[in-house]
């Protein structure tokens, strides 16, 4: 079924349309898997640094731990959120479930040890360039971490699009806490489990390659962002 | 060292595009309804749901579930209000005092999908029991859904009516929804029981025809249950009540009645007068 060419035609045809359903869900997916990146950015890259920096211990089995986070499957991310936001659960006064909010949790869970791991990974290799010039200069650790996440920004941008594309890409966990209530939680990968359910095929394979499409365009965009701002910056 | 401390500067700036997220919560005139696949995937909320609310103002938010993890939802206070196809399990709930209120909504079938080639020849079966004597006898492939829901159970209570205790090679559990089933079944030439209203609507049969059906043992009722507001008090009561007095009403049965795909009527309501 695969080569099925009438996927493209309606890949092509939802696109062309605009078909305002399809344009909600894509909307939808973005804005939930762009604010679960940014979030768990703001703790993993500062975090991975930290790890590079501080020496503590136990480090060791916090980086194993992470490593193996990498792995975590989607489903399990979703059930853990579940039993935390469901009514039942201990933060279920703030009724969270079945909104979008509870799928940028999840997704930040799945995330979060890739950024982190990955992050500790493209500091380590500059640490050991970097680390004797900074000592000798006095720069603090703390006052180190900024200089070494910026200098090795480039191949963080790699590490954050390598968590967007977990995000964007995972169905288990925000099929889970999200519910894929039309309209209001219903992302692109829940959409095309459910058009799969209903044995339409090749619009489930056309809501793939939309966004296969999608995050081919943000790869693109992140590409061209890292190729001027290396060209300008040097 | 070209670069001096700037803190936030490796953000990418794709990031920052989605910061600003708006109130996510459901709207206050909304409520959650912890519903079954095949209800979903038949299209019948299609219909149903734009008419209650131009008749009441109020939003249905469907989560789609085998029936095992709607009343599991419903349990744990995460569902406004329950529409499942379960009589057994629906009378248990409200016996535990999850539930305050059941009252029958309407019904559709479940019917025997397979093979064109019909190894097991359950076409001239006269009774689903004899269906299904017939496929274990032949050990002729059948796909059970496997997951709880309404159907799995279903399913389960024909087969002990039958006195067959499925199992072996010819047996599998799958463990997935209505719609996956019937994409695997194709797939591997089984048999399947499904309800009739996501067998007409799905578009993927390949070889599979409705091979059997019409066993009064195949009748599929779906429930409406309020759930308690004791145990509950969070939840939207006062919508969910509407919504169970509307399914329930002349117009609500009305519109289950006017649903058809390929002019076929799927639900036929049947709440007590």
């Amino acid at each position: 079924m695969t080569g099925d060419p009438n996927a493209f035609h309606i890949a092509l045809a939802l696109v062309l349309n605009l078909d305002a359903a399809l344009f909600d869900i894509v909307g939808l997916s973005l804005r939930v898997s762009l604010t679960a990146v940014t979030l768990a950015a703001l703790i993993g890259l500062p975090m991975g640094a930290a790890l590079v920096l501080w020496a503590f211990p136990g480090r060791g089995g916090v980086i194993v731990l992470l490593n193996a986070l990498m792995g975590l499957p989607p489903v399990v991310a979703g059930l853990g959120v579940y039993l935390l936001l469901s009514r039942a659960g201990p933060l279920g006064q703030f009724g969270l479930l079945f909104t979008p909010s509870a799928m940028v949790v999840a997704q930040m869970l799945l995330i979060l040890p890739i950024i982190a791991a990955l992050t500790r990974q493209q500091v380590e290799e500059l640490h050991g360039e970097y680390r004797d010039q900074l000592q000798s200069l006095g720069v603090s650790r703390l006052r180190m971490m900024p200089t070494l996440l910026w200098d090795a920004r480039f191949g963080l941008i790699t590490v954050l699009l390598a968590g967007f594309g977990r995000a964007s890409a995972e169905v288990g966990a925000v099929m889970i806490v999200g519910g894929n209530i039309e309209g209001v939680t219903r992302v692109m990968t829940t959409a095309i489990v459910l058009e799969t359910s209903k044995g339409n095929l090749p619009l489930a394979l056309g809501l793939g390659l939309v966004l296969l499409g999608l995050v081919t365009l943000i790869n693109a965009g992140a590409y061209l962002v890292g190729e001027f701002a290396r060209r300008r910056l040097g | 060292m070209h670069a001096r401390v700037r803190p936030f500067a490796p953000l990418p700036a794709l990031c920052l595009l989605s910061l600003a997220l708006p109130p996510l919560a459901a709207a206050d005139d909304s409520i959650t309804l912890a519903s079954t696949t095949s209800t979903e995937n038949s299209g019948l909320f299609g219909e149903l749901l734009p008419a209650f609310k131009a008749a009441t103002g109020i939003q249905v938010n469907v989560v789609a579930v085998g029936t095992g993890q709607a009343f599991e939802l419903a349990r744990r206070g995460d569902a406004d209000s329950l529409l499942v196809h379960d009589t057994a399990g629906e009378e248990a709930f409200v016996a535990e005092g999850y539930g305050t209120e059941r009252a029958d909504v309407m019904t559709n079938d479940f019917v025997i999908i397979g093979p064109g080639t019909d190894p097991a020849r359950i076409r001239d079966a006269g009774t689903v029991a004899d269906a299904l004597s017939r496929i274990a006898e032949a050990e002729a492939p059948f796909a059970s859904r496997g997951d709880d829901s309404g159907t799995h159970r279903a399913e389960q209570r024909l087969w002990e009516s039958a006195g067959v205790m499925p199992g072996g090679e010819w047996y599998r559990e799958l463990g997935s929804g209505m719609g996956p089933t019937l994409n695997t079944a194709a797939a591997m030439d089984a048999y399947t029981l499904a309800d009739r209203a996501t067998w007409v609507a799905f578009e993927n049969p390949q070889n599979l025809e409705l091979l059997f059906e019409g066993d009064e043992a195949l009748f599929n009722q779906y429930g409406s249950i309020l759930i308690s507001a004791e145990r509950h008090p969070h939840l939207q009561h006062d919508l969910a009540e509407q919504w169970h007095a509307w399914l329930i009403s002349e117009a609500g049965q009305q519109a289950i009645a006017d649903y058809t795909v390929n002019g076929q009527q799927l639900f036929f309501p049947n709440a007590a007068e």
